[in-house]
C-alpha cells in the first residue's frame, strides 16, 4: 500500500475525536476496505465479572471501520453516514487482546454503499463480531449528481 | 381489618436507587462514556451528556455513529436488567446494604440493529428502552434515542439478549 495515502487517512481518523478517546489505529486502508485496531482497556469493560469489553465499543470500532473503508472507496464519496449497523456478537472477546476491525464496501451506488465488517481478537479463526451495514454516499457539492 | 403500613416512602426511593447505583457503577465503560440514568418510578431514562471526546466528525460537528450505538446498547442492558432485578429488589431478597451487592448477572448481546434517523447533534442525548418480549433464555428489546424533542428521534434500536443463567 501507497504509505504516503495511508499516513494521510491515519491522520484523518485520529483528528476523529471519538475514534482517538478510544485509542483506534488504522492498520489498512485503500480501494474500499479499511482495517481498524484498538486495545482491550479496563475503562472499555462492559462486565466486571468477567472484564469482557463492552459491545458498545466494539460497535464503535466496526462503524468507524466501515466509514473509512466508503471513504477509500475508488467513487471517492466526499463524506459519508451510517444509515444502519446491524452487529452479530459471536463470542466474548477475550479480555486484554487487542480487537482488529475489517470492513469492505461489497456493493456501491450513487447514493449508497452496503458494507460488511468483522472484529476479531488475538485469536485466529471465529470472529468476535460480525457486521452488515448501509451508509449514505455524499457526492461533493457542485460536482455530477 | 387493619392494612398494613405502607413503607415510608424515604426507605422505598433509598432502595431503588441504591439498586440503580450498583448496577450502573459496576460497569466501566457506562463511566467512560458518561451516562446517567434517571428514575421515575421502575421507568428508566439514560442521559448522555454531550462532551468532545464523543464526537465522529468534527466538521459538521456530530456525535460519533459508533457512540450512538454504544449509548443505545447501554440503554438496552440496563433497562433489561433493571427488569430482571426489580422483583427481588422490591421483595428486599437483594442486601443492598453491602459493599458490593451481589446482583444478577449481566444479559448478553446476540445482535443489535441500529437505524440511524439524523445525525446526533453536539448536546445532551436521552434513549428509554422497552423490554418488548423476555423470555427465560431470550430478549427482545427496542430502544429509541431523542435530543431536543421527544417526538424526533435521531436513532432507534432492537437487539436481542441471552439471560444470564438464574443463580441458585
Amino acid at each position: 500500500m501507497d504509505e504516503a495515502k495511508l499516513k494521510q487517512a491515519r491522520h484523518f481518523i485520529e483528528a476523529i475525536p471519538h475514534a482517538h478517546a478510544l485509542g483506534m489505529r488504522l492498520d489498512a486502508i485503500g480501494g474500499g476496505a479499511a482495517e481498524l485496531s484498538m486495545d482491550w482497556r479496563e475503562d472499555l469493560v462492559g462486565d466486571p465479572r468477567t472484564g469482557v469489553i463492552h459491545g458498545g465499543a466494539v460497535s464503535a470500532l466496526l462503524d468507524t471501520c466501515c466509514g473509512a473503508a466508503v471513504m477509500s472507496h475508488p467513487e471517492a464519496p466526499a463524506g459519508t453516514a451510517t444509515i444502519d449497523l446491524r452487529i452479530d456478537y459471536m463470542r466474548a472477546a477475550t479480555p486484554r487482546q487487542r480487537i482488529t476491525a475489517r470492513a469492505e464496501v461489497y456493493h456501491i451506488t450513487r447514493t449508497v454503499a452496503f458494507l460488511r465488517a468483522t472484529a476479531h481478537d488475538e485469536e485466529a479463526g471465529l470472529p468476535v463480531a460480525s457486521a452488515t451495514g448501509a451508509f449514505t454516499v455524499e457526492r461533493p457539492k457542485g460536482g455530477a449528481q | 381489618m387493619s392494612r398494613p403500613k405502607p413503607e415510608p416512602v424515604h426507605l422505598v426511593k433509598g432502595r431503588r436507587d441504591a439498586a440503580l447505583r450498583a448496577l450502573v457503577s459496576g460497569v466501566p465503560y457506562i463511566r467512560f462514556l458518561g451516562i446517567s440514568f434517571d428514575r421515575r418510578g421502575d421507568e428508566l431514562t439514560a442521559v448522555l451528556p454531550y462532551d468532545d471526546k464523543l464526537i465522529g466528525n468534527p466538521f459538521i460537528p456530530a456525535i460519533h455513529g459508533g457512540v450512538t450505538a454504544a449509548f443505545l446498547e447501554v440503554s438496552a442492558i440496563m433497562e433489561l436488567s433493571w427488569t430482571l432485578l426489580w422483583e427481588d429488589m422490591e421483595a428486599g431478597r437483594i442486601d443492598l446494604s453491602a459493599a458490593d451487592p451481589v446482583l444478577p448477572r449481566l444479559p448478553k448481546t446476540i445482535d443489535f440493529t441500529v437505524d440511524y434517523l439524523r445525525s446526533g447533534l453536539p448536546r445532551d442525548a436521552y434513549a428509554r428502552a422497552r423490554v418488548n418480549r423476555s423470555g427465560r433464555r431470550y430478549a427482545s428489546v427496542h430502544v429509541e434515542a431523542w435530543q431536543d424533542n421527544r417526538a424526533k428521534l435521531f436513532a432507534q434500536a432492537t437487539g436481542h439478549f441471552l439471560m444470564p443463567d438464574r443463580e441458585e
